[in-house]
Order: structure tokens, then sequence, then C-alpha cells
């Protein structure tokens, strides 16, 4: 039995309704834990006065630069002591689940018991970056958390200005749109990293993100400095037995207003079956025995809507691989920045592609950590030094694939024309 | 006393396959189609013939013990020991037996467990500590979300939208809650209080002064203490300064408001990514259940709901409709502080005749 609660109007309105609630769960632990009785009261405090009443600090573990978020209360008595003495010190840990958040039942259960032997009781699955959280801690008490964390099997996520824990989808795992192996590219872009995880010495944080097609479910091309987005290059896959089957269900009205109307480059036609074109980026699915959804590949770029939509009748082709985006970010200082394509196509199917896909991974971090300036993402160095000089410095070739349209103003000075058209042509002759 | 030895951390990212439900490991990369046989649950099929049965949930993700074990204890009766979360943080559990569908939706509802959040329904809002952890919150997070999911109840269960909701909240301006259909993100209306007792002793000045935006930061002698100044003018207080400098302080209870934002979207489908735009602000912090925000969410949605064609997200009704539409029929006033005046602005203003009547 734990001390008496405070008393908690405010937080007590979190519990009707018909959402779990978060306040139900700190209750049940308030009941063994003096530590959570004393959250209950620290957390009430911020509902009563509108503010928030935790510092940061430094509390680490052996051998590691990062990982763990101190947090020390600022709710002080007159003669300065903290007013909830037992939650005086609430730190979190990060740690990096599994590629896809799958878990067996032993794993999550082994946590329960590490947390709530060590640390408050509390884990937020998960935070925004992709770390299990398991939040509230003393500063003593981290280190032996973690030693049993680590050898579970799991290692620390990232924090401060480091590569921080990376996130895919489901992916091949259970989804039919899946482009490449998510879970292996994520596990082996942050098995090469762990160093820059664990031993922050970057310019700024530096996050990878792992989106098996354009649907980008893990929200990388937004979130993620280095956004690998699955996608293919042949013509799309059709079945014409399940084209038929969403045709007959959902008739000629839905497919012209929710498909092919939608389509953001005309892509689709529907023809009659004999009318379809025969060229080699035409693809087509039956929609009865005499009409066909004609796909023209060429003008396709890959979005997903109509895939999703007829989820099976269309699908990804099989010459697949990942669109690589770059410099995505949120809020402060330039404001947000969406990634920049930097390679429309690298192939992932052997393992020689995933490795390069690593390397171009080690390449862009070690520009980043010599050019960004102090608390820089990728994005406003970019921004800062221009698309065309971060592609030169990472020797990559320029591509109309990362732009939506040529520049627009005359302010440039285009005095080494010839010499970049004799270089492109001659890397054209050579290739 | 001896200092036990040392452990040295096994640094090792782990990968996923002894985690992974057994049907989803033997079909690893084969899946052929899926469709949704009711809310909340998605039916996989693979080019083998296996099929999969995942039922989705609701959970608080702030989560205590008790409550992860008992989602364990159902998973070891339903789903042969497996779970796996999404980015949303709802729970998913795969069963491969179709007949186990309707007794797990049974009991994870019995247990408080909402299932819902697929296909065209709202699902979790993605968000962020708050209050109960961050260093630098204007307001709470978890609250937040738990009343704005009170409220969104039967959107989550159903799947009743034109496409997906995505929710999103952030306790500053930093937006950690991300891009989202709908975002709830704080906003401050008013300069930094500046602690200049605290200031020398806590900040690296020039970390300070590089951090702002707009260039409105510099040192200054305040009291005969090296301290920095805000040009108020410029300020436009965003709270950049405030993380490096916990001194400069932005949290206000009465004036860090909220503003809402509509239109994000992070999915390539038809149009390309995009990023919310602000619709709503100046409105109340108002713990422990933010009504007036949550009203304002809720009509959106409702406006959204009744007028866009199947399959437009929020940003790709917005489009067809009009943003003068988009502000008259959701009752909303469009005032002058939506006129982006921030770089690249130009390319947020009307340089055409097209204009909607």
């Amino acid at each position: 039995m734990a001390k008496q609660p405070h008393a908690t109007p405010l937080l007590d309105q979190l519990e009707s309704g018909p959402w779990p609630s978060f306040v139900t769960g700190l209750k049940r632990l308030a009941k063994d834990k003096d530590y959570v009785v004393d959250l209950l009261g620290h957390l009430e405090h911020s509902y009563k006065t509108r503010k928030g009443y935790w510092k940061g600090g430094t509390v680490g573990v052996l051998g590691y630069g990062g990982g763990v978020i101190p947090r020390f209360t600022e709710i002080k008595d007159e003669k300065g002591e903290p007013k909830f003495k037992d939650a005086a010190e609430f730190h979190t840990l990060r740690i990096m689940p599994a590629p896809g958040m799958h878990y067996d039942t032993e794993t999550l259960r082994k946590f329960c018991d590490i947390w709530e032997k060590y640390g408050s009781g509390l884990i937020a699955l998960h935070g925004q970056t992709g770390d299990i959280m398991l939040q509230g801690c003393t500063t003593e008490n981290v280190q032996p958390a973690w030693d049993e964390i680590n050898q579970m099997g799991f290692d620390m996520g990232g924090a401060g200005p480091s590569v921080r824990t990376g996130m895919s989808c489901v992916g091949a795992a259970r989804c039919e749109q899946s482009c490449y192996d998510e879970a292996k590219a994520h596990q082996m872009v942050v098995n090469r990293f762990l160093d820059d995880i664990h031993r922050p010495a970057l310019p700024y944080k530096f996050k990878f993100k792992f989106s098996g097609c354009g649907n980008d479910c893990m929200n990388a091309i937004q979130r993620s400095d280095m956004a690998i987005i699955g996608t293919w290059r042949d013509n799309m896959k059709t079945d014409d037995a399940l084209g038929k089957k969403w045709f007959a269900k959902h008739g000629m009205n839905e497919l012209i207003n929710d498909i092919v109307s939608m389509c953001p480059t005309r892509a689709l036609q529907v023809k009659e079956t004999k009318d379809v074109r025969k060229d080699a980026h035409i693809s087509a699915v039956a929609l009865n025995d005499s009409q066909s959804l004609e796909v023209d590949n060429k003008d396709c770029v890959r979005c997903m809507h109509c895939i999703n939509v007829m989820t099976g009748a269309l699908g990804p082709g099989k010459d697949k691989g990942a669109t690589i985006l770059v410099g995505g970010h949120g809020h402060l200082k330039i404001g947000a920045t969406l990634g920049t394509v930097i390679v429309p196509f690298m192939s992932l199917k052997q393992e020689e592609d995933y490795e390069k896909l690593v390397e171009l991974g080690q390449t862009i971090i070690d520009f980043f950590a010599e050019n960004a300036l102090e608390h820089e993402r990728t994005g406003e160095m970019i921004e800062r030094i221009g698309l065309a000089n971060f592609l030169e410095g990472i020797d990559v070739d320029v591509d109309a694939n990362m732009v939506n349209c040529p520049r627009s103003n005359p302010y440039v000075n285009t005095g080494g024309w010839d010499e970049e058209v004799a270089r492109i042509n001659a890397k054209k002759a050579a290739a | 006393m001896a200092q036990p030895q040392a452990r040295k951390p096994v640094e090792y990212f782990l990968d996923n396959k002894k985690f992974l439900h057994p049907k989803l490991a033997a079909n690893y990369g084969n899946w052929k189609y899926h469709d949704r046989p009711r809310p909340g649950v998605l039916h996989h099929v693979a080019n083998t013939g296996d099929e999969v049965w995942t039922v989705r949930a609701g959970t608080a993700r702030q989560m205590d013990v008790f409550t992860i074990r008992k989602l364990c204890d159902i998973a070891d009766q339903f789903a042969e020991g497996r779970v796996r979360f999404t980015i949303r943080s709802n729970i998913e559990y795969i069963v491969s037996d179709e007949k186990k569908v309707a007794p797990l939706i049974a009991e994870l509802e019995k247990n408080g467990f909402p299932v819902g959040g697929t296909g065209n329904s709202v699902s979790m809002v993605a968000h962020t500590q708050g209050w109960l952890h961050c260093d630098i919150p204007g307001t709470d997070a978890s609250g937040v979300v738990k009343s704005m999911m009170d409220a969104l109840f039967d959107d989550f269960k159903k799947e009743e939208m034109p496409n997906r909701v995505r929710l999103s909240t952030s306790c500053c301006e930093i937006n950690c809650g991300g891009q989202a259909d709908i975002a709830v993100v704080i906003q401050h209306t008013k300069p930094p209080k500046i602690n200049h007792d605290m200031v020398a002793n806590v900040c690296e000045r020039p970390t300070v002064v590089a951090r702002c935006p707009v260039a409105a930061i510099r040192p200054a002698l305040v009291n005969g203490k090296p301290s920095l100044e805000v040009d108020e003018k410029k300020c436009i207080c965003c709270g950049a300064c405030y993380p490096p400098c916990p001194p400069m302080q932005i949290n206000d209870p009465e004036h860090s408001k909220l503003a809402i934002w509509v239109g994000g979207k992070n999915s390539n489908a038809r149009s390309k990514p995009s990023f919310h735009k602000m619709v709503a602000a100046g409105l109340p912090n108002n713990a422990p259940r933010w009504p007036e925000v949550n009203a304002i969410v809720k009509n959106i949605l409702m406006v959204y709901k009744a007028d866009a064609r199947p399959w437009e997200r929020m940003a790709d009704w917005i489009e067809r409709i009009g943003w003068p539409r988009f502000f008259e029929k959701t009752g909303l006033p469009f005032t002058k502080y939506m006129i982006d005046d921030w770089r690249g602005s130009r390319y947020n203003l009307n340089a055409s005749a097209h204009v909607r009547f």
C-alpha cells in the first residue's frame, strides 16, 4: 500500500468517457507506489496552474552519451525542497523496439516486470520517434533497469544531436504493397549507426524512416532526414479475377468517380478490352468480359491511390526498390520542410543493394556532420547551401525528378554550362 | 567501497523475426491483397492461400503495466502470443482463424479497448508528452488526446469518413505531433518573460541569439548582469529560445493559446504530401478537457464528413471546394493572421483570377 493520494479533481475528470484513460492507469500504479502518488500530484499541479514543471539535466548509463531523458522537478517549497519529493526525479529511458513494433507477450511482460521493479510502471508505446518510452525512473535506478533491458537483447534509442531511433512500417510482414524488405533495411541502417545513436556528436538530430510504398505510413517524407519510400519501375501488376470481383461489387460510377478521375496524372482509362494498347508500358486489368482499366505506366507516378482502392486487382510491379528523399523536419527554425528526392530509384533486391543504401546513409551523415551548423537539420542545411551543392558534396548526379520544375528566375551564373553538358554527355557515353 | 565492475552495453539493434506472428513470418513478402470485413478488422490473403485477420484496438499510449499485461493475456488467449503496435499507438492482434475474430473483439471491448481505427475512420491522435514529462510543454498531451478521443469515439469505431482521418496534437510550436488532417498546436501570443537573474548562469547566450528565427534577441546587460533582451516588435512568439534557455519563459497559463491546423497529408496518394494550414487560433488552454478546441475539431470533421466525396482526404476536399468555402462551411473566421508572410509566402497567395462564387 502506498501513501495517501493527493486530491486530483482536475485529472479525475479525465477518467470519465469511453476512451481508455491514462489517469485510471496512473491511479492503479499509485495504489502501490508513492512515486506515482506524487507524480499524480505533480501533474495535477500542472493542470491547475497550466504550466509544465520538469527541467532537464544530465543522467546517463555507462558507455552511452544519450538515450536517457532526465527530468527533475521544479515544484519546490519555500526551502527549495521538492514539494512532491517521491517524484522529484522522473527520467525516461528510450528503448528501440524491433522493426515494425512487433512483440511476443513474453517480451512485453519482461518490460513490465523490469519497469514495475525499477520505474514508475508507466510505459508509452510508442514515442513519436518510435521508441519504447519507459517513463519515470530515479537516477539511481536508471543503470540497473538498463542493464536488465539490455540483457533482454534490446538497445537504447537516440536523444540529442545524434542519429535517432528509426521506424519502419509493417511492410513485407503483412502488406501486399510492400516494395522492399523494410525491416531488413531498418535493421542494417541502424546497426551501422549505433555509435552515432549512442554518442551524440552530430550538429543536430538525424532520423531515418522506412515506408514500403508511397502511402508512407511512417510519415517519412515529412518526419525524417532520410526517407526510404518503396516504389517500382516496371508495370503495375494486375489480377483479372480480383478486378472483376471489385467491379461487380462497385460498378462503373465508383470506378470513374473514385479511381479514374482521381488519378493525379490521368494515367488510367476505361477501354473495351480489344482496344487496350499493346505497348510494353501498358498494363490492364479486366473489369468484366468486355471492358478493362488501362494503365499507362509511363504516366503513373506510383502514388498508390488506385492500388489502395482496388487492392489486389492492381499492385506494385516486380522491379522493386525505393525512392530516397532527404531533409524532412518539423518547425523551428526555418519552418517545416518536406524531404526532397535525391535518388529517384534505388533497386532493393540483393544484399548488395541494401549495403549500397547503408553507404548512402553514411555519405549523407558524413556530409551533414562536416557542413551543417550547430542545431541545423539536413533540410535546413540544404536550404542554406542549395540542393545542387549538397548533391555535389555527396557525389550524386542531378536528375529532373528532384524538382517540381526548373528555376523560374534568372539569378544564376550559367558560365559553366558547356563543361557541365560535356560532363553529363561523357558520363552517359561511359555508362 | 569497491565499485562494482561496470557492464559494457551490448550495442546491437535486433531483428523482428522472433516477434512476428507465425503466419506473418511464413508469408513474409508474399501477400496478395487485403479487404476489411468490418471496421477494426483487416483481412490479408497471401499468395500461398494463407489468410490472417488483424483486429485493431485503441490504447491510451501512456499505459500502466497492468493494462499492458491485460493486453498480453488477450494475445495469449487469441493471437498466439503476438501483438504489434501502429504508429498511432493502436494495438494489433493477428489471428489465423476467422472464428476467433468475434470473441477477440468482444474480449477487447469488455476490457475497455475500442476496436476500430481502420480504413476511413478517425484513428488515434499522434501525440507528445506534455506536462507529464516534457521540459518545455505549453499544454498537456495525453489529456487533450483523451478528451478528443472521447468526443470522436464513434468516428474511431466506424469507417464512415470520406477517407482516413489522421489527427495530431503538439504541446509547443516544434510540432512533435507532426502534420495531420487536423492538428492542434500551442501558439504563444506573448514574447518570453525573461528571468534576468538566471540567464548568465543557465544559458549560452550566443546559442540563444542564433536560435531566434527573426533575429529578435540580442545580448544585454540588465541590472549589472549579462543577460538577453528581446525586440518585442520583431518577436513572433515561437518559443525557439526557450529550450536552450529556460529563463526565456514563453509558457503562460493565459497567453499560450491553442491553434487548429487542417489539411496536412503524409501520403503520396493522389496529391503530393502537404503541410497543414492554420484555420483557427486564440483558443484557451482549458484543462482538463479543452472543450473549445474539441468543439472546433468535431465541427470541422462533421462538415468534412458531410461534404467531401469518397476518397477525398481533408486536403483533397479543400482543394476542390476552395478555402473561402471551407471557412464559410465551417463558420470559422478567416483573419489576417492566416495570410502567410514567412519565407516563400508568395507561393501561398492567389496569383490568378481563379475565384469561386
